[in-house]
């Protein structure tokens, strides 16, 4: 019951937050408003006992992504009090692509439901895990990036991928002869 | 069981006093939260409230360095109250909030950034099963919610709309997220060695505390705490015997206290961080763990060995501020990127490797392996560094040389017309 009432707030915070995103004008409040989105999803992480996935959000979308958006809007925007309009020309194409991830991800979620096995619906009682698994969850997570008969591939690409933008960076950033 | 008030003191004494209000009363959920609420609020006034004596302690000690005497007029002749004088001062002061300012990020950045500090405490454990909530990502849980402290250094820089303020935001931000680096490259080590990122399990592991089997990864964590804190030699952000201040130029009254408040509390908590990770944190010889007659006195005993702990690194923190210069913001990033993240990820490889190698064996093997293993890396970096300390000089002096030799040849020119 508890959770529940815990669970709703969260998720209306994130949702708010999200609304106040898009639609407020001062480009420096909607940074300020998609990091508390994100703050709002850890939390849903840690009402789903994910506090290793909570904590990687925190760590990487607020401590890492909203900084550097943050530093994009203060470097290329003029500053304080340009107020900018949330729609561009692309907004019908913006809402149809939304429209469509919307519908995809909730037919996805009714093929599941109910997510119990004996159809009593999680909205009344979440499904029991076991603390065990709970508490070796982060080493279980470790083992499976590492195993060969699990994600071993996406890590090692992942890793590469992001070697490569950093090289590319560096790259980019490097002084050219003429300046020297 | 009904409420006995002896017990009640009893349990109070041997710090058990949660698991005596669970017998009395029931382990039912509305009990929890209350529970849950009185554990939040007393960590977190503690955290506030000691801030007083910290401060009192820092001007004294850095007084006796200084050869001063210190505060000695307000409390007494030690000047106990003179810290409650300023905070009073600090609370009535105008509230200010600058022209032009952006009255959100100007008023959330004191805010936030004390929150950040005061939640790193919840996985800090005072004593044997005193801990606010023992979670299996503890210590990663610290490093995620001590980044968020570097969005509230820029939300005050950039609502202070003052370029000072902006520029010191910019810096700071430079700073802490290079140093963030070495420190979780440095944390990996006990948690590796502990197989466990639990704060809790940590200490379990720690039969032969982490700073003999793991002394560089503690002075590499030692010295990145004191960058993340912005505490001298580090201290460019400040700087107050330079610069007027970093970003929080534009604050006043309790909100600039704010941030002072903030950097303490994160302070003694690197401090308490530094005795759970390498210390072994509660743990002394069984201390903890004693029991005299029919009272559990182990934890009571805990949580003072965890306290001499925590501030004998605190009191180390002081005294680097004392004595050392403050380094340039080129010296501090180059340590940083080409001699502490190099240092640091060669090290975790050598000690995962020994790990691997002696991982069978009795554990003061393991700890010779990895303290040879350790000075080894230490020693190699240090020759490395002397070399390229070396090379530098000798390039310096060579420039200087052509300069002067540029410098004299045209009069050797005219002296040979005549």
């Amino acid at each position: 019951m508890v959770e529940q009432i815990v669970f709703i707030l969260v998720s209306l915070f994130t949702l708010i937050t999200a609304v106040v995103v898009v639609t407020n004008r001062n480009l420096f409040h909607a940074a300020l408003a998609l990091m508390a989105s994100f703050l709002g999803v850890a939390g849903l992480y840690v009402l789903l006992d994910a506090g290793f996935l909570a904590a990687a959000q925190l760590l990487v979308y607020i401590g890492a992504i909203s900084i550097l958006i943050i530093f994009a809007i203060m470097l290329t925007r003029r500053l304080m009090h340009a107020l900018e309009s949330p729609f561009n020309s692309q907004w019908g194409l913006g809402a149809f692509t939304a429209v469509v991830a919307f519908a995809v991800m909730a037919g996805v979620i009714a093929q599941f439901w109910p997510v119990t096995p004996d159809s009593v619906t999680p909205l009344a009682s979440r499904p029991e895990v076991s603390a065990s698994i709970l508490r070796g969850s982060v080493a279980e997570l470790g083992r499976a990036l590492v195993s060969s008969d699990a994600y071993v591939i996406p890590f090692e690409i992942a890793s590469v991928l992001l070697l490569a933008a950093l090289i590319g960076a560096i790259v980019v950033a490097w002084p050219k002869a003429e300046d020297e | 069981m009904s409420f006995n008030l002896v017990e009640f003191l009893k349990s109070l004494v041997s710090l058990t006093v949660f698991d005596y209000v669970r017998q009395v009363w029931g382990d039912t959920p509305g009990v929890e939260i209350v529970l849950d609420i009185i554990g939040v609020l007393v960590v977190s006034t503690f955290c506030l409230l000691i801030v007083i004596f910290l401060i009192w302690l820092e001007r004294k000690v850095i007084a006796r360095i200084q050869d001063r005497i210190g505060p000695n007029r307000v409390g007494g002749r030690y000047g106990l109250l003179q810290t409650v004088a300023d905070v009073l001062k600090l609370l009535t002061k105008e509230d200010i909030t600058p022209a032009g300012a952006d009255k959100v990020a100007y008023n959330l950045a004191p805010l936030t950034i004390v929150m950040a500090a005061l939640l790193m405490w919840a996985v800090m454990p005072f004593a044997p099963g005193v801990i606010g909530v023992d979670l299996n990502v503890g210590v990663f849980y610290v490093m995620a919610v001590s980044s968020v402290s570097v969005v509230s250094l820029l939300l005050a820089g950039w609502g202070s709309n003052n370029k000072y303020a902006l520029l010191g935001a910019f810096r700071s931000v430079a700073q802490l997220v290079s140093y963030e680096v070495p420190m979780i490259l440095s944390l990996l080590i006990p948690i590796l060695l502990a197989r466990s990122m639990s704060t809790e399990q940590i200490i379990a592991a720690q039969d032969v505390p982490f700073i003999i089997m793991a002394p560089l990864s503690a002075l590499i964590f030692f010295i990145s705490a004191l960058a993340e804190t912005g505490r001298t030699p580090f201290d460019l952000l400040e700087a107050e015997s330079e610069i007027v201040a970093g970003f929080h130029v534009e604050y006043g009254g309790m909100k600039f206290g704010m941030f002072f408040l903030a950097e303490f509390v994160s302070t003694l908590f690197m401090s308490g961080l530094f005795a759970t990770l390498y210390l072994g944190g509660y743990r002394f010889f069984g201390l903890e763990n004693l029991v005299i007659g029919d009272m559990e006195i182990g934890r009571l005993l805990g949580l003072i060995v965890f306290f001499v702990k925590m501030f004998t690194i605190y009191f180390i923190f002081i005294w680097i501020r004392g004595t050392l210069p403050r380094v340039r913001v080129d010296q501090l990033l180059n340590f940083n990127w080409k001699f502490l993240v190099p240092v640091t990820l060669v090290l975790i490889l050598v000690v995962a490797i020994l790990d691997k190698l002696a991982g069978g064996a009795g554990i003061w093997t393991r700890t010779v392996v990895q303290l040879v293993g350790n000075g080894v890396v230490g020693l190699v970096a240090l020759e490395l560094m002397r070399r390229a300390a070396r090379r530098y000089r000798r390039e310096q002096e060579a420039m200087v040389m052509t300069r002067r030799e540029l410098a004299s040849a045209p009069a050797e020119v005219t002296v040979s017309s005549h």
